[in-house]
């Protein structure tokens, strides 16, 4: 598969070089390279599933490697893993069932003790499969009773192997055929993402409000313009996010798109909170605990919120829920860019000057892109899927990946 | 001599013209073509040098791939198979956006050879189709190349003429030592603020004493208004359009790309190729030319100013580091023990073990180091697996790959140790010093500045070279040790400190600071920061160019006529005529000519044999008795008069023996022909009572000749009040 080869090495070249942006971006390119890499796998008769895993974990680490700062590269790939091994428990689950009607039907004179000791024991086997495979969540806990009630059979019966292999090519190109499915749903997703959360704006978003927020993000924008849309007239502060001045760009779409804006310094952003109803971030990244990655400046303007009792919401997209902790050790939580966004090269040269003096660079300049905001600081996690209390975010994890990818 | 190509050839199809006009091409120079960083090149070409661990062909060729460059012509030269086993070995070779192809030339000892040998293969496989970007090896850059391409070409459709541009960048050089932070002179360009054109290139020692930068006066002449810069550095790349390969054919001297081709453009007047500059501001370009700007670099890439190429990046192949604390980076499974204090701005490589109570400061260290315990080092760059012993010192210095450094050896500032050397125990390695397992080559071709051993396998040569000079000759770094220190060439040494990787020494600074304010006292023009020249007739005259060395050659042009009249005989009005002339192709006033007549004939009085001062009166006296008229025609007014007897009092000035005695006699002369008035005498007398003691000595001379004059004028006067009353 040269094609897909070079597709990941490009990926991979773009990621490192730091040329793709933007959480979204980067979640979408990188499900859709998944999926080819997926669709031009060839999957062997036996093991299919662990097949397409190692295929997605391989490409997924040179992934991660490439950009560990960027965690939507990482919570997809977990994703796309999570969604492979969903499907082919569905299917085994589903293939045995058949197979164990048709059992049960020839065997029920011959063999009845057998027939009563299977059931029991497969049952006990699928549910630890399942415990193993997904940590409780709410909604395993409310789906999965009845379910493994109805199907209580697990794969591991080697009765009939006759039977087995005439279903087996089926089985292979449907697993393939769901999991691609599934991505598409993930693609779909992500794509959505934006109009999920903006749905919600108007029930957060009260009239003559002003609301701060700071940083560019696409999500904040549109979140804005649909409750803008739904006719509620509120003010909006953006603090411009130095040194990138991102804000500023944020400042001109909600201007083009009819909202009243104030563009305030970083520093002013204390000064300012006491005037303002709620304030509105965009993350970078959730972490398990809660916590937020965003960009630089947002602790102090949770810190701000805080103190003004003001609420800090956070907009996220599912993608960008990232099953690890901030202390996990592969977890890098910031990135240090170029001086050259704070100063001028040529002001400052006379101050670089390693040919005079002891030689050792007496003038430091630090550039981090992102902020951690601790989950105590945050009071609303807004998602596709609704609002989440910081404390919530764990469980919401579970659901969406499976507890053998954490480590990748 | 046979250009290798991989990859990429069946690209080559039918519509590869086509193609080629958007594909973006670079050649890019695996050699510097000088020797500053020998002895270290001796061994290994200066692109495959580390720096922050990471070669500086690697930093050039991925920042040419990201800014959207499609082929890249690495032309390889010295050691020329170490370059192209590494590019093969790299992942570059197989890279989907870059097709990297390498030239071999071992005949090219210039940037100009190895572009004419370029436009050679060229001519016979259509390599180089357009505009093409033009690189060294050891460029680091994170610049954005294809907007200034389209600017460039865009710029080219306009005006054939458009041929390069250059990319420059601010950065302030020195003011005590007139030398930027990359440890290169100063440079002085001038710039049309309009249209980027650039008009003078200066790198070139200027004269700093003076603080003045000598212009063409055409310059000016066809410009509105010329911006002069004195802190730019250059950034060396530039776009270049296929003209200037073979501009470079058909001019065989042209050798440097900066001091022959760049100034030969800007000189030439026939073909008029322009050349512009592109400033940048916020990205980041530098060419590590020397080790002192190997050590800027190394600091700008580890402070991050080379973003996205940075240690903690994977850009290249090359294993990303982690980035601690104070910007500190540090492999994974590098060992540190408790007790070691690793400071800030510091590197250390993977596999590397440093050891108890070790003091690392701003230092870089590679992969597979082991560094003993109590060892100093400090704004050091060690690369690859180098063996440090207990209680070593090392400050400043360069330690190339496999060195082994002895028990309490102590290497000064600026030392640089070249691959393999051993430095015995307790052996202190003097400052400034250059240390190699190979012996200095004794026949120095100053002219021709090569980074070349005699055979170009480097590799064998050195292996043969180390067990010979280990048996041989190993005392010269202690008793255990191994390699020669070579011998700072003769005229270099006071230069040593300027290029080194050791910072300037406080006592050199204080030596130069001790000599500027010397120069201040006598002269206090500095160089003033870079600021527009508005182009009026005031400042051709007076501020380009310097009216004391027009006067000089007026004055000798003058004499020159002068005594070419006296031999001649030739009538007084003919020699007026030709003086005149003189003076307006000089644009000089009539006061200059009569200084300069007056000049000349003195001069020539002087000059007649004379035994006493009567006899130089005698003499004079004839010559301006025969030339009369020639001195009244420019002596009509009062101030040409003056100038005269000024004129006259600087040379008695510079020859007071001879002319001294005689000065109140000829200034009597001057009166009684009347070539001298006597308001200009008394005017002059006026002016000069106020002046010092020393200059009033003539003065004072004809005291009595002046008091006599005042008299005759007052009584002058009483007459006419007689006659009026």
């Amino acid at each position: 598969m040269p094609d897909v080869q070079s597709m990941v090495v490009e990926f991979v070249n773009k990621l490192r070089k730091r040329k793709i942006e933007g959480s979204q971006a980067t979640a979408k390119y990188t499900v859709e390279l998944l999926r080819s890499v997926i669709s031009q796998h060839r999957v062997p008769h036996a093991n299919q599933a662990a097949a397409l895993i190692d295929a997605v974990k391989a490409v997924g680490e040179q992934l991660v490697a490439a950009n560990p700062v960027e965690l939507a590269v990482g919570n997809v790939v977990r994703r796309v893993l999570h969604i492979i091994r969903e499907e082919d428990l569905s299917l085994t689950t589903a293939a045995m069932a058949g197979l164990d009607l048709l059992d049960a039907s020839d065997d029920d004179d011959e063999d009845n003790c057998k027939g009563i000791g299977y059931p029991a024991m497969s049952a006990a086997v699928v549910a630890a499969a399942r415990s193993t495979l997904r940590p409780p969540s709410l909604q395993t806990l409310l789906e999965g009773t009845p379910e493994s009630a109805t199907v209580p059979y697990t794969s591991s019966s080697g009765a009939d192997s006759e039977s087995k292999t005439a279903d087996k090519s089926s089985i292979t190109r449907k697993l393939k055929h769901d999991v691609i499915e599934g991505v598409n749903q993930l693609i779909h997703e992500i794509a959505g993402c934006h109009e999920q959360i903006a749905e919600q704006a108007i029930e957060h978003i009260h009239q003559n409000e002003v609301i701060l927020t700071l940083g560019s993000s696409r999500t904040v924008l549109e979140f804005l313009c649909a409750a803008k849309e739904k006719k509620r007239s509120f003010r909006v502060f953006v603090a411009e996010g130095a040194p990138r001045y991102q804000g500023h760009l944020l400042a001109k779409e909600l201007v083009a798109r009819g909202l009243q804006t104030t563009v305030i310094t970083d520093s002013a952003v204390f000064a300012m909170i006491s005037r303002v109803n709620m304030v509105i971030i965009g993350a970078h990244a959730v972490m398990a605990n809660g916590g937020v990655i965003g960009p630089v400046g947002v602790n102090m303007a949770a810190l701000a919120a805080q103190k003004h009792a003001v609420p800090f919401v956070v907009l996220a997209g599912s993608h960008k829920l990232c099953p690890l902790y901030p202390h996990n050790p592969e977890v890098l939580l910031n990135e240090l860019r170029s001086p050259s966004e704070l100063l001028d090269f040529g002001e400052f040269s006379d101050c670089l000057d390693f040919g005079a003096g002891s030689g050792s660079p007496l003038l430091q300049v630090v550039n981090p892109t992102f902020d951690y905001v601790p989950p105590n600081l945050v009071s609303l996690f807004i998602t596709d899927t609704g609002g989440h209390n910081p404390s919530y975010m764990y469980r919401l994890i579970a659901d969406y990946y499976s507890a053998d990818d954490l480590v990748m | 001599m046979v250009a290798q190509k991989k990859g990429g050839g069946a690209r080559v199809s039918e519509d590869a013209e086509e193609q080629s006009r958007q594909r973006l091409q670079a050649i890019l120079l695996a050699d510097s073509f000088a020797t500053k960083f020998r002895p270290v090149t001796l061994e290994r070409p200066k692109v495959l040098l580390p720096i922050v661990n990471v070669p500086m062909i690697d930093y050039t060729l991925a920042w040419l791939e990201s800014a959207g460059i499609e082929e890249v012509f690495v032309f390889c030269c010295a050691h020329s198979m170490q370059v192209i086993e590494y590019l093969e070995n790299s992942e570059w070779y197989s890279h989907p956006n870059l097709v990297v192809r390498t030239i071999e030339s071992h005949k090219s000892i210039s940037a100009g050879d190895a572009l004419r040998y370029m436009y050679e293969q060229q001519t016979e496989t259509s390599q180089i189709l357009g505009d093409f970007v033009l690189v060294s090896g050891d460029t680091v850059s994170n610049m954005p190349l294809a907007d200034l391409i389209q600017e460039h070409r865009e710029r080219k459709k306009k005006d054939e003429k458009a041929i390069m541009t250059m990319v420059i960048k601010k950065s302030k050089s020195s003011s005590l030592t007139h030398q930027s932070r990359l440890g290169t002179d100063q440079l002085f360009i001038a710039v049309d603020p309009l249209t980027k054109q650039l008009l003078h290139y200066e790198e070139d020692k200027i004269d700093l004493a003076k603080g003045s930068v000598c212009l063409e006066k055409s310059l000016l002449d066809g410009n509105p208004s010329v911006l002069l810069f004195n802190d730019i550095q250059d950034c060396y790349i530039d776009i270049c359009s296929p003209e200037v390969l073979s501009l470079f054919e058909d001019n065989f001297d042209y050798q440097q790309l900066r001091r022959h081709f760049v100034k030969g453009v800007l000189v030439d007047d026939i073909m008029g190729y322009k050349i512009f500059t592109h400033e940048i501001h916020s990205s980041y370009a530098a060419r590590i030319d020397n080790f002192r700007s190997y050590d800027t670099v190394s600091k700008d890439i580890i402070q991050r100013w080379t973003y996205p190429y940075v240690p903690d990046i994977n850009f290249s192949g090359n294993r990303p580091l982690k980035l601690g604390r104070q910007g500190t980076y540090r492999a994974c499974d590098a060992v540190q023990s408790r007790s070691a204090d690793v400071g800030a701005s510091t590197v250390i490589g993977y596999g590397t073990k440093i050891g108890n109570g070790d003091i690392i400061l701003n230092s870089v260290i590679g992969n597979g180091c082991s560094i003993g315990s109590n060892v100093v080092i400090e704004g050091s760059y060690i690369w690859n697996n180098v063996t440090i012993e207990d209680g070593c010192e090392i400050r400043n210095a360069i330690v190339c790959d496999g060195v082994k450094i002895r028990a309490g050896a102590v290497l000064q500032p600026g030392v640089v140790l070249s691959f393999n050397v051993v430095v015995g125990r307790d052996f202190v390695v003097p400052a400034y010093s250059k240390v190699s397992l190979l012996q200095q080559p004794t026949t120095e071709d100053s002219d021709e500045e090569l980074e070349y051993a005699e055979s170009s396998s480097g590799a064998v040569d050195h292996s043969s070279g180390v067990n010979l000079q280990i048996e041989s000759k190993a005392s010269e770094l202690g008793p255990d040790g191994a390699g020669y220190i070579w011998e700072v060439c003769e005229g270099a040494h006071d230069e040593e400190w300027k290029h080194s990787v050791a910072p300037i020494p406080k006592d050199k600074l204080a030596e130069i600071t001790q000599a500027i304010d010397d120069d201040d006292t006598e002269d206090e023009s500095v160089l003033p920061p870079s600021g527009e020249l508005k182009s009026d007739a005031d400042s051709i005259n007076t501020d380009v160019n310097d009216p004391n060395d027009d006067y000089y050659y007026f004055e000798k042009e003058v004499e020159g006529t002068f005594l070419r009249a006296i031999d001649e005989n030739i009538k007084v009005d003919l020699v007026t005529l030709e003086i005149n002339s003189l003076r307006l192709s000089f644009n000089m006033e009539s006061a200059d000519c009569a200084g300069a007549v007056f000049y000349s004939m003195m001069k020539q009085a002087v000059d007649t044999p004379h035994n006493s001062a009567s006899e130089l009166y005698r003499n004079a006296s004839s010559i301006m008795g025969k030339w009369k008229e020639l001195l009244g025609f420019y002596v009509k007014k009062i101030d040409e008069q003056i100038e005269v007897i000024m004129k006259f009092e600087e040379m008695c000035q510079e020859s007071p023996k001879e002319l001294g005695p005689v000065f109140t006699q000829i200034l009597h002369f001057l009166y009684e022909k009347d070539v001298l008035q006597e308001d200009a005498i008394l005017r002059w007398a006026e002016e000069k009572a106020g002046a010092d003691e020393a200059d009033k000595v003539y003065l004072k001379q004809c005291e009595k000749f002046i008091q006599w004059l005042k008299e005759a004028s007052e009584e002058e006067d009483e007459d006419d009040e007689e006659e009026d009353s």
